[in-house]
């Protein structure tokens, strides 16, 4: 499996550990990466309230840059450079106009892009579709048991709605981080907005969903949130200390890429997959899976029926 | 415009029961579309024979539709398992009849597809403007 | 001859975008017209009374009516002819509204393709000829489909008018989902109390038939005379022995939570009766659940029934009835709110549906009518009611569904009733409360105290961020009124789930030969003037199958559809297809296509003669095998190969003369 590659700014800065354990888990599951060569920033999520046009000349210059015949998928590790690799595909196809006034602007760089040619993913999308559970299964030398993990997926992974996942209740990570063995409780706040770039503009607005996020992940013992999302990991991250102070709260929950945590269960060297790099320190979390028992075989007895209780609706099968 | 743009002059045979009350619904619902389909009604897309078919060529149009109930849905159970045993074979024989085969439209809309039956006429439309019109009548000896 | 053409203005519907006068004034160069005119309403009595006029005056012996589609007047403009003395079928439509005004903006273009549709239709109406109608007997006894309401009411009017009906019901009972309501807004009486005698008339009339835990399984025929397969599946009940005691549903050891009944909040054996006042007081066994059909051990209830009702080895049984005329009243299903994940239905105990409510609060239900969280004890203090659940949301069902609103009020109601001093917030869109009383009611709410919020709700969670908050749910909604982001939290919260179409209607308009819309709901025969008929003469809807509606509207369709069948019923005869098929014994050959290709087996083939023949009472006139012949040799009356190429020519030879191409000879 060949695909495209496209790390985004903050892999060479502060998810630096994301970029790196993720081509260490691609290389664990036979994903091979073709980093883009040259390529430039997405713009983020502000350039395209600036200027349209640039915005979107400035992404579709990377998928300009991609051999589609090589490699007609394109990875994105960081929600955001993903959401904007796949909607610069989306309306060039769908605009006419936007489509050559685009592709003018990249003649002056001896680039085209026809909208279509290359197909943007998710890394956790690939993960999970494309490699597949049982495959991760195959390549696990330990469990994750005695972790409670926190599966946050942040608002952009599975929006707008045709997306790989349910844009309000996704489960791909929740899934994966059970096939790893992990304990993973139903977050009810999975897909709400980290607050993005909002710390840059009203701390207080930032801190207030960022407590919110924190305080839902709480009160299900996490012991650490797991993201796909540079953005939504540095919020929580580098916040969580002006959370406390704000809020009086003492949050210490390390927030951990999903490639971070395969591959501990890959039996990767938990130095070399840089739990350190996180600003809250994963080490109790770590300690805690060490010295965790092995899961005991004990079959949970079943619930005995409250007398008085009323019966609970099946959940919907997805 | 373009200058040397026509248009195109299309038949449609619609069943009686689905894609004739489809397009009574693309009226209701005030959905527009090109108007060079002219329709003609027929009980069942069964109905409409391949010779039908070839006369209205032979009189010059430029494109013929046949639409029927989804399979499933025929107001008499099966008469729209014919027109898709039919036409296929029918489509095929056209390009030795000399008519380029996209010239016919063969398809399926339902009572509720009033925007679909709008689709459909637009997209016809747009396909047969990108080929030559037929101009005039064929005479057949 | 001499043909008249009457093109109609429809007020500005069409006028508005074809030159009405130009086409009237270009028909009447045409050949064989002897006169045209427009008008404003052509299918008013004055419009017709103008064709009749004509036809005596100029003796036009060919009629052309440029108007809507003919789904919608064929009829009436055939009546005019056959009043002035015409044969009807010597008329013919151009529907110059539906597929012309109402399309397309260009009045240019619109008065062009006008013409065309006009010039097609007087080439063909040349070619008609004059056809009789034939008449079939009616048979006097009605098949009612679905047994709620609006079923319900159909078959006692027919009933009671002394004819026969069988209203069949896939459910253990009638009753529907009224059955499972507790008060019915606006005037709140006990929804119980007033359709159980309703129900038992039902059950014991000397006109009615009652089939339940019952499906309609195949319908051939035509209006006046359908042949209907029913399957009663096996209750595993002698109901000859059964006295409805309800000792083996007593002594049944397996209980299993009840999904249609109880919405999902109770429970109930494997032998049961959905409640106690169902109707046929028989109980069914759900083979799915008892341990006799699972595992072949039990037979408990056999051993404790009083009289040997229990017969485990009862069989299904097909009956096969004829019926003249159907009523199809299905009903609806309620929204699964469990695809709106936002609202936590299924993961937050707390969160429940209006179904589920409805039993609740109903004194016979699982709580004996107390207002209580899902641990069944505790009582709430503050309760959300989330209005539009499913309903007008472009994401599951953009319509709105009717009921919800004052389902809604109700609920508030009955809160402030049963738990004085909970506090009651109302999350909507729009107050929609368009009946009798329904205002009224929402004024009495209002000075309940019912705290009115609006702003659909975006979500319901679990974590609290104050103190206030813990431990409760948590709506978050926009206040449209105040322009601020809300979190109310609450002990529970309700979701007014909206009313969707039956997941298999399309199977069941299959069976019936109707359409259904793109909602999935039965398509009327015409929205406003036509609503309980179909497409499909003697087949008739009512009720939600139809669209949401609530009870009242539920009633008077019932009634409505019965009063259509009575009509049918009282006059005794219908009118045949007579646009049907007809071999030509002189070319055909034998060859049998057309027996191969008629769906309906209505062409014989003669053996003795090597002819094929078309029994005109079984054909439906589709053509199709006018199409399969080689030979040429069926004609379909009304569209023969004639009329429909006279059509096709009509319109192209106009399209040619507008465009200024010379025609070939």
């Amino acid at each position: 499996m060949k695909y495209a590659w496209y790390p985004g700014c903050s892999a060479e800065g502060n998810s630096f550990a994301y970029d790196e354990t993720s081509r260490m888990i691609a290389e664990a599951l036979g994903i091979e990466f073709q980093e883009i060569d040259d390529w430039n920033c997405c713009g983020a999520t502000e350039y395209f309230s600036v200027n349209q046009l640039p915005a979107y000349a400035l992404v579709a210059r990377n998928l300009a840059l991609i051999n589609a015949e090589e490699t007609p998928q394109v990875i994105a590790p960081c929600s955001a450079c993903y959401i904007n690799l796949k909607k610069t595909d989306e309306k060039m196809a769908k605009y006419e106009q936007l489509n050559t006034e685009v592709n003018v602007a990249l003649a002056a760089g001896n680039l085209s892009y026809e909208p279509g040619a290359v197909k943007s993913r998710h890394f956790l999308d690939v993960v999970c579709n494309d490699v597949g559970y049982e495959a991760v299964k195959e390549k696990m030398t330990q469990s994750l048991a005695g972790l409670t993990l926190v599966p946050y997926y942040g608002c952009y992974m599975g929006r707008p709605e045709d997306n790989f996942d349910h844009p309000e209740r996704p489960q791909t990570m929740d899934t994966l981080l059970k096939t790893l063995g992990a304990d993973v409780p139903d977050y009810s706040l999975k897909t709400i907005c980290c607050g993005g770039h909002m710390t840059q503009l009203s701390a207080e607005a930032s801190l207030r969903i960022l407590r919110h996020l924190l305080e839902g992940a709480n009160q299900l013992n996490a012991d650490a949130m797991v993201v796909g999302c540079p953005m939504c990991q540095l919020n929580l991250d580098a916040y969580q200390k002006d959370v406390n102070s704000a809020y009086k709260t003492n949050y210490q929950i390390p927030i951990v890429y999903f490639s971070q945590v395969m591959g501990l269960a890959f039996g990767m060297d938990p130095e070399t997959l840089m739990f350190e790099r996180g600003i809250v320190s994963s080490k109790a979390m770590l300690e805690k899976w060490l010295t965790a028992e092995p899961a005991s075989k004990k079959r949970r007895r079943r619930e005995k029926r409250d007398k008085n209780a009323l019966p609970m609706p099946k959940q919907l099968e997805s | 415009m373009p200058e040397n743009s026509y248009e195109p002059k299309i038949i449609g045979y619609l069943c009686n029961w689905c894609s004739y009350a489809g397009a009574d619904g693309a009226g209701l619902a005030r959905i527009e579309y090109p108007p060079n389909v002219k329709i003609i009604r027929v009980p069942c897309s069964g109905r409409v024979s391949p010779e039908m078919v070839l006369r209205t060529f032979m009189q010059g149009a430029d494109g013929v539709m046949v639409l029927g109930c989804h399979i499933g849905d025929c107001h008499y159970g099966n008469g729209n398992h014919r027109t898709a045993k039919r036409f296929p074979v029918y489509t095929e024989l056209m390009d030795y009849m000399g008519i380029p085969k996209e010239r016919l439209w063969v398809q399926w809309v339902s009572a509720s597809e009033g925007p679909i039956f709008a689709e459909v006429v637009a997209e016809f439309t747009e396909r047969l403007r990108t080929m030559p019109p037929m101009r005039g009548k064929l005479e057949v000896g | 001859m001499k043909k008249g053409v009457y093109i109609c203005h429809c007020g500005s519907n069409i006028a508005g975008t074809v030159d009405v006068e130009e086409v009237s004034k270009w028909a009447d160069d045409l050949e064989d017209v002897a006169i045209s005119r427009d008008y404003k309403f052509m299918c008013s009595s004055l419009g017709q009374e103008l064709i009749e006029k004509d036809i005596e005056e100029y003796g036009l012996d060919r009629v052309v009516v440029a108007s809507c589609s003919p789904h919608m007047h064929e009829s009436t403009f055939r009546g005019a002819c056959q009043r002035a003395g015409l044969n009807p079928y010597f008329m013919e439509m151009a529907n110059i509204r539906e597929h012309c005004s109402w399309v397309h903006k260009d009045k240019e273009a619109g008065t062009e393709k006008s013409k065309a549709l006009v010039a097609a239709a007087l080439s063909r109406v040349g070619h008609h000829e004059p056809l009789v109608i034939q008449y079939a007997p009616v048979d006097k006894n009605t098949l009612v489909v679905g047994g709620g309401i609006a079923g319900i009411q159909a078959a006692l009017e027919i009933a009671n008018s002394g004819y026969h009906v069988y209203l069949v019901e896939r459910e253990p009972s009638i009753g529907g989902h009224m059955s499972q309501l507790d008060k019915t807004f606006p005037t709140l009486d006990c929804s119980a109390c007033i359709l159980t005698p309703r129900m038992f008339e039902a059950g014991n009339h000397e006109n009615i038939t009652l089939l339940t835990y019952s499906e309609v399984e195949n319908v051939d025929g035509y209006i006046g005379n359908f042949e209907v397969r029913i399957r009663k599946r096996a209750r595993a009940i002698d109901e000859e022995a059964c006295t409805g005691c309800g000792l083996c549903e007593e002594k049944c050891p397996i209980s299993v939570v009840d999904d249609v009944f109880e919405a999902g909040l109770g429970y109930r054996k494997a032998v049961y009766r959905p409640f106690p006042q169902a109707v046929p007081k028989y109980p069914v066994i759900d083979r799915e659940n008892c341990t006799w059909y699972q595992k072949g051990k039990c037979r408990l209830c056999e051993k404790v029934c009083p009289t040997d009702a229990i017969d485990f080895e009862q069989e299904d049984e097909i009956l096969e009835v004829k019926v003249g005329n159907i009523i199809v009243a299905t009903g609806y299903d309620a929204f699964d709110a469990r695809r709106i994940p936002q609202y936590g239905y299924g993961r937050y105990p707390n969160v429940f549906t209006g179904l589920e409510f409805e039993r609740m609060t109903n004194a016979a239900g699982p709580t004996t009518g107390k207002v209580v969280l899902r641990d069944g004890v505790n009582v709430p203090e503050s309760v959300a009611i989330i209005h539009c659940v499913g309903s007008r949301d472009k994401k599951y069902n953009e319509y709105c569904s009717a009921v919800c609103c004052m389902y809604s009020l109700k609920f508030a109601h009955m809160v402030h009733d049963k738990l004085p001093d909970a506090k009651v917030y109302n999350f909507y869109i729009d107050i929609r409360t368009p009946a009798k009383g329904y205002e009224e009611f929402y004024h009495r709410l209002l000075e309940e105290g019912t705290i009115f919020i609006r702003g659909r709700a975006a979500s319901i969670s679990d974590v609290a961020l104050t103190v206030e908050e813990e431990g409760k749910l948590i709506v978050t909604a926009e206040d449209t009124l105040i322009g601020e982001q809300r979190r109310i939290p609450v002990d529970m919260a309700i979701l007014s789930t909206g009313l969707e179409a039956r997941h298999d209607s399309q199977e069941v308009a299959r069976t019936f030969s109707i359409s259904i819309d793109k909602n999935g709901f039965f398509r009327e025969r015409h929205p406003k003037l036509d609503p309980v008929a179909t497409m499909t003469g003697g087949v008739f809807i009512a009720g939600a199958a139809q669209g949401p509606r609530d009870i009242p509207s539920s009633v008077a369709q019932g009634a409505a559809a019965a009063a259509r069948v009575l009509s049918i019923i009282d006059k005794g005869e219908v009118e045949m297809e007579a646009a049907t098929a007809e071999v030509n014994d002189l070319t055909c050959v034998g060859c049998r296509m057309c027996v191969i290709s008629c769906p309906y087996e209505a062409i014989d083939y003669l053996e003795d003669r090597q002819k094929a023949e078309v029994n005109r009472a079984l054909c439906k006139g589709c053509g199709t095998c006018v199409a399969a012949c080689p030979s040429k040799s069926i004609t379909l009356h009304h569209f023969t190969d004639q009329e429909l190429m006279a059509q096709m020519t009509g319109a192209m030879n106009a399209l040619f003369e507008i465009d200024g191409v010379l025609m070939p000879a």
